[in-house]
């Protein structure tokens, strides 16, 4: 990631105060600004964020403690320090209540000077790194905390919204590794029931009977080792949000039960009698093709209509590529504050190598490609021989002798548009070319839409 | 001549065997030679009599405008207490990737009021004017106290470095180029 600097906006009516003070800041290789005066000083706060505002008490027009109390409103992590020439108790007072970080006397003692703003930048970097580590800590799985700049992306996103709001079933579908659990955790934490539990389920990691105990619970004496009661995963998440994973998966038996707990709202534990009313909001994932399991009678018909009432496919990351450093980069913050090193980002080449691979495990693969890059690195950049990815097959079929431009443009086609399954437009995006130049260039290299050479007849 | 001119502008002619620590110095962190030259000319205007006190600000413009042909860079020094507008004082100034740098000695010949032996003097001033010649090579504060270019808020700082840059600022002066050139050796 990149490394935050901090700015200063130094605001004074006098342009030697100024000066001296940009001066003697830019060797401590801050960012800095000046204002002549406060609505200067607030225009400046619209455009850019300020780590460090120095603000005259005395200045025509509006004076320090009305800029103080608009930037405490506009920027309020913004620490604000009032200077001032005549100091009395009365203003002093008036301008920390208003949220001054302090109030110096001019002319400063340059110790005074440079230990203040050091305090500062600690105390505000303590703060941002306190922000990370919460998020870390909470597993804060907000729809702000999924990254994309894919429009295709952002409009699952809308629709994921919306459904949050509703008790509606949703069918998350998606490649392993995409981030099912994750879409799963961020509708629960948009919904209503955000403060009621959210329990997630591996359909597939469980047997028959020892799934059908974890969703439904079990009476005491149900089975051999059932020596006491025990609720299931089903009232444990009442109120709140069942994600069931892998839900492809589930027996033929199972799925009957679970149709029946969808249609009546009530389960009965195992070796029970009574049936117990449940609140429960149903989030299911799969990385199968559930239509073609109904088409073959894998999976019943009428549980595939009951859960997909609303669904949401994420795309493989190979179809959003854009979004590979925006990816890289946030789970390199995250993961830098949970392993306690710290590193400027990723060279030039290593993220070439990221956005030039398939990801066949998806984001999964992504983050721990990076975990490996941020252990392996050495220097401030994680290089891309620290990241462990091999070639590509695409490019590791590359003839051993050198290829022409054109040979490698020609191949580099053909990978692109046999990873978009033959996604024109997808492919285009991919390659920054518009469409038409993309026909152009299958004609041209007699490639079909799936990557294949034309043969010659 | 290239190289760093030195310029004496303190009282009667330049005390050599006090700025001798500092000719060294820069010669053998940067790699030019150095020209001590007494200057008796003086700026107008520079000193405040409010503050009784010299704007090294002022100075500093003074020097830009009577900047020697064909130098790398200028060093002032002097014995006059100097200032900017919004600090007590400071022990020297320089344009940030400029040409021009002025170190005063007036506050490094004391420690507690009393007067320190010359030579521990001569070492403060050494690590000041090699200090202010960096931010003219665009060299920034260093994290490292150790290094000359360690922000010198105070006496207890300019003690507790080197007159020597750290391995990084070795190598951020070296992707200047300069004391590399023939015309420099």
């Amino acid at each position: 990631m990149s490394k935050r600097t901090t700015r200063i906006l130094v605001v004074d009516d006098e342009e030697i105060v100024r000066e001296s003070l940009v001066s003697w800041l830019e060797k401590d290789g801050y960012t800095m600004d000046t204002a002549e005066d406060g609505p200067t000083a607030l225009g400046k706060l619209d455009s850019a964020s300020w780590s460090i505002l120095l603000c005259d008490l005395k200045m025509p027009g509006m004076d320090g403690l009305e800029v103080l109390d608009r930037v405490k409103k506009a920027q309020p992590e913004a620490a604000v320090v009032i200077m001032t020439a005549y100091a009395t108790v009365d203003t002093a007072v008036k301008a920390m209540k208003l949220g001054a970080y302090d109030y110096l006397v001019k002319p400063f003692d340059p110790e005074e000077l440079s230990i203040m703003i050091q305090k500062i930048v600690a105390q505000q970097a303590l703060l941002r790194e306190n922000v990370i580590l919460r998020k870390a800590l909470k597993r804060d799985y907000r729809f702000r905390d999924m990254v994309s700049k894919n429009s295709s992306m952002q409009q699952l996103f809308e629709l994921a919204k919306t459904a949050a709001r509703s008790s509606s079933t949703v069918l998350v579908l998606g490649e392993s590794g995409t981030g099912k659990e994750l879409m799963a955790r961020a509708i629960h934490a948009e919904s209503p029931r955000h403060a009621a539990p959210f329990v997630a389920v591996s359909c597939a990691a469980l047997t028959e009977t020892l799934l059908e105990s974890e969703l439904f619970g079990y009476e005491k004496g149900a089975f051999t080792g059932a020596m006491t009661r025990r609720e299931g995963k089903f009232e444990a998440a009442n109120r709140g949000t069942l994600f069931l994973d892998e839900i492809g998966d589930i027996s033929p038996k199972l799925q009957m039960d679970l149709l029946r707990v969808l249609e009546e709202r009530r389960v009965t534990r195992v070796g029970g009698t009574e049936s117990l009313p449940v609140d429960v909001r149903i989030v299911a994932a799969t990385n199968r093709d559930l239509p073609k399991a109904v088409h073959e009678d894998r999976f019943r018909q009428d549980l595939f209509y009951r859960l997909n009432v609303i669904t949401i496919h994420i795309p493989s990351l190979r179809e959003r590529k854009e979004d590979i450093p925006l990816l890289a980069e946030t789970i390199l913050e995250r993961l830098s504050v949970e392993m306690h090193k710290e590193v400027d980002g990723l060279s030039s080449e290593a993220m070439a190598l990221l956005v030039t691979h398939s990801w066949p495990g998806n984001v999964r693969e992504l983050r721990n490609v990076l975990e490996r890059g941020l252990v392996v690195s050495k220097g401030p950049l994680i290089q891309a021989a620290d990241l462990g990815l091999t070639l590509s097959p695409a490019k590791e079929v590359r003839p051993a002798h050198p290829a022409s431009l054109a040979e490698v443009e020609k191949e580099h086609i053909a990978m692109v548009i046999s990873q978009t399954g033959g996604n024109i437009s997808q492919a285009a995006r991919i390659l920054d070319i518009d469409r038409v130049t993309l026909y152009n260039k299958l004609r041209k290299y007699g490639l079909r839409r799936d990557g294949e050479e034309i043969e010659e007849t | 001549m290239s190289g760093v001119r030195l310029w004496w502008m303190a009282g009667g002619a330049a005390d050599t065997s006090f700025l001798s620590p500092a000719v060294t110095a820069i010669g053998s962190v940067y790699k030019l030679p150095v020209r001590l030259e007494t200057v008796n000319a003086r700026p107008d205007g520079a000193f405040d009599p409010r503050r009784n006190q010299h704007s090294s600000t002022r100075i500093l413009n003074w020097l830009s405008h009577h900047y020697p042909k064909g130098a790398t860079r200028l060093l002032a020094v002097t014995d006059y207490d100097l200032f900017i507008p919004i600090l007590t004082f400071v022990f020297g100034e320089a344009e940030l990737n400029g040409k021009t740098a002025i170190v005063s000695f007036a506050r490094l010949l004391v420690q507690d009021g009393a007067l320190i032996p010359r030579d521990r003097a001569a070492r403060r001033l050494a690590k000041e004017a090699v200090h202010e010649l960096g931010h003219t090579f665009g060299l920034l504060h260093c994290k490292s106290y150790r290094c000359v270019m360690a922000r010198s808020a105070s006496l207890k700082d300019v003690d507790m470095k080197e007159p020597a840059l750290c391995s990084d600022c070795t190598a951020r002066y070296a992707e200047t180029g300069i004391g590399k050139e023939p015309s420099d050796e």
